[in-house]
């Protein structure tokens, strides 16, 4: 009964979805105010309907209905509550469900937020959220219903599988779905301004807060699935440029690039039509993100192409969005003027240099990315792009990057770098060298050109950023949050840099056949393999080794390292035993039985690895400071008759 | 300037700008791009000698030795029409088991051996790398261009 009421709640969405977009476009189109309201009203109709079918799914999750073929294949009886709930979005049905519940409740917090905005603008956001939520609950109910029932039940479901069992992986999509979604404000706001054909500083304000938001969350999901990956995959690897990843990496470099945009068509009315295409293409590249990972397309061109509905809808969907935002643009843009100069120091060119190195690294990893399915699709071989042309491609953009972002942040608008500010350049960049050097020698011994120039703009970027605080303190001047949000970021940035230089440089990774008493070494230190014994879980059984570590002689940790074989059945699943540090990771992970009494075990050490993740905490914390500057709250028409300062 | 030089100006950076990362792109794709064969492919002489690439199929049930003790392991990889013997030297991943598929990446070996430095059954349980089960549905091998 449940299930067949979520069923018709997915339908009741699907209609006020129409209503939502043909009252809000129609009644903004003709001036009707009626019918604006009616369209505001479907918005907060078709969130509580889709939340109801949302609820559905939930509950026969929870309540262990396997007549429903999704719950069938996703759960099982024996699956802890917390992951039966994490199940709803463990494949590809019931993730759209969460999508398109991410989708309706940020159309519900601009309807909600959006007073100070002129009705008829606000109107046209509303409708074109409402036709990407068409899209997609149409492509629910046509190809990819959840809510389906097994005729007959099944008595026991397939389980989850067992590598998303685990906390991170739980919560990743949610978040990562929150950052994806959340561009469709940027790309609404966008289409209902290339559509009215005017932007104003008003405009750019406005969308700032919530391409910031919908930025932080998928900070924030992108961190979660590479630290995810590095403990559960049992590889100790924290990104692989795996297409999944570079999924919902590229959407990440499209919406840095827009939120820099905005600043600078916010602050001096310049890069208008750019910042457009920038929120335009942010959110087409969620929408390829979220059909590469769940289309199956990615396992195979082919698959693909043998459910022909589910892939002919996903294609004329992307075509229709992306073609038509696209075609909007190309019509309407050329209204947009930006007429303004500026110095060549001035802020406005370092923005302008962010812009370009971000979507160069952005076009050659989507080159990267779809090119083995063309050439594949085409019957042209089969091929995979490997690791190291991604890194390549991203770390040439990146560094020149890094190198104008410590010069950036103290460049001011228009007028370009200030004496003052040369001189805390100079000592950021003294200190940042002089720290690499020792950090490499004193530390690890080491001063490889590529590791110290890593170190060294890792170092810039961070001091470069504390600068500006100190010096506002100083000079007793405010530190409004945007201001304070931008230096947490970049601060952040730094940081993750300082973690990636130290973990790609000086990691050790080694695989040994050891017997219950023997030791290896590894980079210092020693790893003694204690004793083994069997273990059991909640909905599992396994083995679990002791690793005794120590260094010269004293005791440093003892690793766990299991492996766990589940109930539901299938193969062995590896989890990795971690000491986590400040200044390294030890990681240990255990393979097979080889015989002899001896087993494999792969012992890795990772210098500074935490300091990614605590790098992309930050660089979300700063968004997060960011968005919630007084500034952006203050209603658009109190402000209008103020004029744009020339510093912050 | 001019608006007029301005305008060249933007254009000529950008022409730069994409040329640059054209280049980027030719230079990097050069070394990087890993082609996948079948046994039949290798053995009919369709992979290229002395590179690395990517070889995949299922692995043959009762293939599987292990050098007591060691991290040393043989397995033979088959697509049913044609198998290459394997050999490595680590850690194998959880999914990989007898009579289901693999792809390991790897040289070819004088003696006629699939060197592995890597082997990956990077798929769940339900199907197999789709690679290997689509040269398992293609009879004769099938012909790669490059």
């Amino acid at each position: 009964m449940i299930p067949e009421l979520g069923h018709f709640a997915l339908i009741l969405a699907l209609l006020l979805s129409v209503a939502q977009a043909v009252f809000n476009l129609g009644g903004a189109a003709r001036g009707n105010m009626a019918w604006m309201a009616a369209g505001r009203s479907a918005v907060v109709g078709q969130f509580v309907f889709v939340a109801l079918a949302f609820g559905s799914l939930a509950w026969a999750f929870i309540q262990r209905d396997f007549s429903v073929v999704y719950v069938a294949t996703n759960s099982h009886s024996q699956l802890p509550l917390f992951y039966r709930i994490a199940a709803v979005w463990g494949a590809h049905e019931g993730s759209l469900l969460l999508w398109s519940l991410c989708l309706a409740g940020w159309t519900l917090a601009v309807a909600a937020c959006s007073g100070s905005l002129e009705a008829p603008f606000r109107s046209r956001v509303l409708g074109f959220l409402g036709l990407i939520s068409i899209g997609f609950q149409l492509f629910m109910l046509t190809t990819s219903n959840p809510f389906k029932r097994l005729m007959p039940a099944a008595s026991e479901g397939l389980d989850l599988n067992p590598l998303l069992q685990d906390f991170a992986l739980a919560v990743h999509p949610p978040i990562l779905y929150l950052g994806y979604v959340g561009f469709s404000v940027a790309f609404a706001f966008a289409c209902a301004t290339l559509l009215e054909g005017r932007l104003d500083a008003a405009w750019a304000r406005w969308t700032r807060p919530w391409t910031l938001a919908a930025w932080l969350f998928l900070t924030i999901g992108i961190a979660l699935g590479s630290w995810w990956a590095y403990y559960e995959l049992g590889w100790g690897g924290w990104w692989f440029w795996d297409p999944v990843e570079n999924a919902s990496f590229m959407p990440w470099l499209a919406g840095t690039a827009l939120i820099h945009s905005l600043a600078v068509t916010e602050k001096r009315g310049l890069f208008k039509s750019w910042t457009l295409l920038l929120a335009v293409s942010a959110f087409s590249l969620s929408l390829l993100g979220t059909f590469l990972v769940r289309s199956g397309v990615l396992i195979s061109v082919h698959a693909f192409a043998t459910d022909p509905k589910r892939g002919i809808f996903i294609l004329a969907f992307l075509t229709i969005v992306i073609g038509g935002a696209l075609l909007l643009y190309a019509w309407r843009a050329p209204r947009l003027k930006s007429a303004a100069g500026f110095e060549v120091t001035a802020r406005e060119s370092f923005l302008l240099f962010n812009n370009a190195f971000l979507v160069a690294a952005l076009g050659l990893i989507l080159l990267g990315t779809l090119y083995p399915l063309f050439m594949d699709a085409l019957e042209l071989g089969k091929i995979s792009v490997g690791p190291p042309y991604f890194e390549l491609v991203f770390l040439v953009p990146m560094l020149p990057l890094l190198a104008l972002l410590g010069v950036g942040m103290h460049a001011a608008w228009k007028r370009g770098l200030l004496g003052s500010a040369r001189n805390r350049l100079y000592a950021a960049a003294g200190l940042g060298i002089g720290g690499a050097l020792l950090i490499g020698g004193a530390a690890y011994g080491d001063l490889r050109p590529m590791t110290t120039l890593g170190f060294a703009l890792a170092l810039w970027v961070m001091l470069s950023a504390l600068a500006i605080p100190l010096a506002r303190i100083r000079a007793r001047q405010p530190l409004p949050a945007a201001v304070l949000g931008m230096v947490v970021a970049h601060f952040g940035i730094g940081l993750a840099t300082l973690g990636i230089t130290g973990v790609q440089s000086f990691k050790v990774e080694k695989d040994f056949a050891l017997a219950v008493g023997e030791a290896a070494q590894i980079a210092g230190y020693d790893f003694r393999f204690a004793a083994i014994r069997d273990v059991q879980g909640p909905n599992f059984i396994g083995v679990e080794a002791d690793i005794v570590v120590t260094r010269e002689g004293s005791p440093v940790t003892v690793l766990h390292p299991q492996k766990r074989l589940y109930n539901s059945g299938g193969n062995p699943m590896t989890e990795a035993g971690i000491e986590v540090g400040a200044a390294r990771d030890l990681f240990a992970a255990l393979g097979d039985e080889l015989g002899q009494g001896r087993w494999s075990l792969r012992l890795q050490y990772k210098p500074l690895i935490r300091y990614i993740w605590l790098g992309a905490i930050l660089v979300a914390f700063g968004g997060l400071i960011a968005a919630l500057d007084r500034r952006y709250r203050v209603p658009a028409q109190a402000r209008a008759g103020e004029t744009v300062p020339a510093t912050q | 300037m001019t608006p007029r030089r301005k305008r060249l100006l933007a254009v000529v950076a950008i022409l730069a700008g994409v040329g640059a990362a054209t280049a980027l792109a030719m230079l990097a794709f050069q070394d990087n791009l890993l082609y996948f064969y079948n046994p039949s492919q290798v053995l009919a002489g369709d992979a290229p000698g002395g590179r690395t690439f990517r070889i995949g199929g299922m692995v043959t049930e009762g293939s599987l030795q292990r050098t007591e003790g060691t991290l040393q392991v043989r397995f033979v990889v088959t697509d049913y029409q044609h198998s290459i013997p394997v050999r490595y030297e680590g850690l194998l991943p959880d999914l990989f088991r007898e009579g289901q598929g693999v792809i390991a990446h790897g040289k070819m070996t004088a003696s006629g051996e699939f060197a592995a430095d890597e082997v990956l059954a990077k798929h769940d349980e339900n199907y197999m790398p789709p690679e290997v089960a689509e040269s398992l549905h293609t009879p004769t091998p099938a012909r790669v261009s490059e």
